[in-house]
């Protein structure tokens, strides 16, 4: 549906019709010490060739070093399909169309979309997306907010695993509207929950459990759920996608599976693009649906009997209930997702649980190689599935930026998060034997140099 | 032309109240709105014990076309909710003041007839807005 702006005469005919003079005038009723003529840090308009030049060189500043770094976002390899497909004009939009139902096509994607992922987090009903994993985690702590309403308390607690970030945006969605968010105990030699710790009567409406954990660590998820719903709380898992190829997903876990299940979307095809756009994905057990914010779309029977599809649960949804919505973030991210069913169906079950299986022997074979190296082991022991914590008897800082001069990425400066030196390393399937050779020399290298000596 | 019970009180907001025997208020919406929301899929009800204020938000209706709040017409404490609405939202559009009550309630202050519409002053209200 091509997009067509209003001319002059169509603006003008418009202000006619409702008396109005100008369009500044439909802003009348703001007091003008609101109003900013100016966006200071907002530069002047350039033209195409003048952009164009611009992110070339911007572009050619990101070089394309080896990288090792994950942490949220995962280099993987994304067959070319993906994006031939995605970039076709049928597709080639951010948004679900007006008129939804007019572009069947649109829908019916956006409805593999939510099958694929309902069927990879082993749970019952998806949205057609959110902003990214981390406003994913804020609108399903609300959502669990709604739906839990026997629990006043709005108290969030987290597991040690959670990703930080993910914890301030959600502070930051969530906070003015009551809630807090509180983290569970951690076990200092696994990196996971510290069971024999945990706080009683809290009255949590929801318990957040990452998997893998932040630092690549994998919880007892059956344990922590079902402490979860014995505390009356809800349980929301925050999944890596690819890693549920291989572990077992949210909805199997514990006795009675997680409630939601949420994260970021950017493996399944996106690429790492310098932090975004990216997409959130967010799926519950049915008896949750009504609180889920975004769109879902239904598939249904048209009056002649043919097979169609719609958006459905409307009444969640702010162009109806307004204030009370869901949610009024809104933003879902059409073309991301429309690229990740293309991913998914290219990779099928068996290609993505290779990806997964791949990824993990890269980075078994990058962490042995470390750990042979002097000074180096492991932050936490237990499994991992793609990104593994390692400390080092050195500040890592400067390491890492002589690794960057010789166009390697080396990993996730951890040392805040581990209270010590500390590296997150991963190695997805992108990368060959001679480049984790590579980098297991640089740093084999730096760190027999005098340069970088320990202290 | 929808129906509308001679023995019950009405609010502007198309609820209806009916005064049990025992001090308690049964409470629903009202056959008019029923019909302006359409087929009923879904309906959000309070927890019993709950206390309600007089125009406070006690439940949400929903259709495949709207959603709408249901506002306490007096202030009290809900005894018991119509819970085969949960199964059978559609019980609301064909049996609005029978089957398809919505919840009951423990006034706190009595019941103000001067607050409330007559069948008759709740009539000319919704031919009012016909107009």
């Amino acid at each position: 549906m091509p997009f067509i702006p209003h001319t002059e005469k169509d603006t003008r005919e418009m202000l006619d019709a409702i008396g109005a003079e100008s369009i500044e005038a439909l802003f009348d009723e703001i007091p003008d010490e609101l109003k900013i003529d100016s966006l200071k840090a907002v530069p002047e308009a350039v033209t195409e060739m003048e952009i164009s030049r611009l992110m070339r060189q911007r572009a050619k500043m990101d070089g394309s070093p080896l990288c090792f770094i994950g942490a949220g976002a995962y280099e993987h390899h994304i067959p070319t399909a993906v994006w031939d497909i995605a970039t076709r004009g049928e597709f080639y939009s951010a948004y679900t169309p007006y008129q939804a139902e007019a572009s069947q096509g649109t829908l019916q994607t956006i409805y593999e979309y939510q099958t694929m992922i309902t069927e990879l987090t082993g749970l019952d009903v998806s949205n057609a997306s959110l902003y990214d994993g981390a406003s994913a985690l804020a609108e399903a702590s609300l959502m669990a907010v709604r739906s839990n309403r026997r629990v006043k308390t709005g108290r969030i607690l987290l597991a040690p695993g959670v990703n930080p970030v993910y914890e301030q945006v959600a502070s930051a969605i969530a906070g003015a509207q009551g809630l807090s968010f509180e983290r569970l105990p951690m076990d200092a030699a696994t990196g996971n929950v510290d069971f024999d710790a945990l706080p009683d009567g809290r009255e949590p409406v929801a318990v957040v459990l990452q998997q893998p954990s932040f630092a690549g660590t994998l919880d007892d998820v059956d344990r922590l759920t079902d402490w979860a719903h014995a505390q009356g709380a809800l349980l929301i898992g925050v999944v890596n996608p690819t890693s549920l190829a291989l572990l077992r997903p949210p909805g199997q876990w514990g006795e009675n599976g997680a409630d939601i299940a949420c994260g970021e979307g950017q493996p399944l095809g996106v690429p790492m693009s310098s932090g975004g756009p990216y997409f959130g994905f967010m799926t519950c057990k049915q008896n949750h649906v009504r609180q889920m914010p975004g769109r879902i779309v239904g598939r249904t029977t048209d009056l002649d009997g043919n097979p169609g599809f719609a958006l459905t649960l409307q009444a969640r949804e702010q162009h109806i209930r307004r204030s009370k919505a869901t949610s009024n973030i809104c933003t879902n991210q059409g073309l991301m997702v429309t690229a990740a069913t293309i991913y998914m169906s290219l990779l099928g079950y068996y290609g993505l649980r290779q990806v997964a299986l791949a990824a993990h022997a890269n980075t078994t074979a990058l962490v042995d190689g470390l750990c042979d190296i002097d000074g180096v082991e492991r932050l936490f022991g237990g499994p991992y599935f793609h990104e593994v914590a390692l400390q080092f008897d050195r500040p890592v800082a400067p390491l890492l930026d002589a690794l960057a001069e010789r166009d390697i990425l080396g990993g996730y400066d951890l040392s805040g998060f581990a209270g010590k030196p500390a590296i997150l390393v991963c190695a997805t399937e992108t990368k060959t034997a001679a480049d984790i050779e590579a980098c297991i020399a640089a740093f084999r290298n730096l760190m027999t140099s005098d340069a970088l000596k320990s202290a | 032309m929808s129906e509308l019970p001679g023995d019950l009180l009405y609010t502007r907001d198309h609820e209806w109240l009916r005064r049990e025997d025992d001090g308690s208020v049964t409470i629903g919406i009202t056959d008019h709105a029923q019909g302006a929301l359409g087929d009923l899929v879904y309906v959000e009800l309070p927890e019993v014990g709950q206390q309600v204020d007089e125009a406070g938000e006690m439940a949400v209706v929903e259709s495949v076309k709207a959603a709408s709040d249901v506002y306490a017409p007096i202030s009290g404490e809900i005894l018991q909710v119509n819970e085969d609405l949960a199964d059978d939202p559609e019980k609301i559009n064909t049996a609005p003041y029978d089957d398809g009550w919505i919840v009951r309630m423990q006034p706190s202050d009595g019941v103000d007839e001067g607050a409330l519409l007559a069948p008759d002053d709740y009539q000319e209200f919704i031919d009012g807005l016909d107009d």
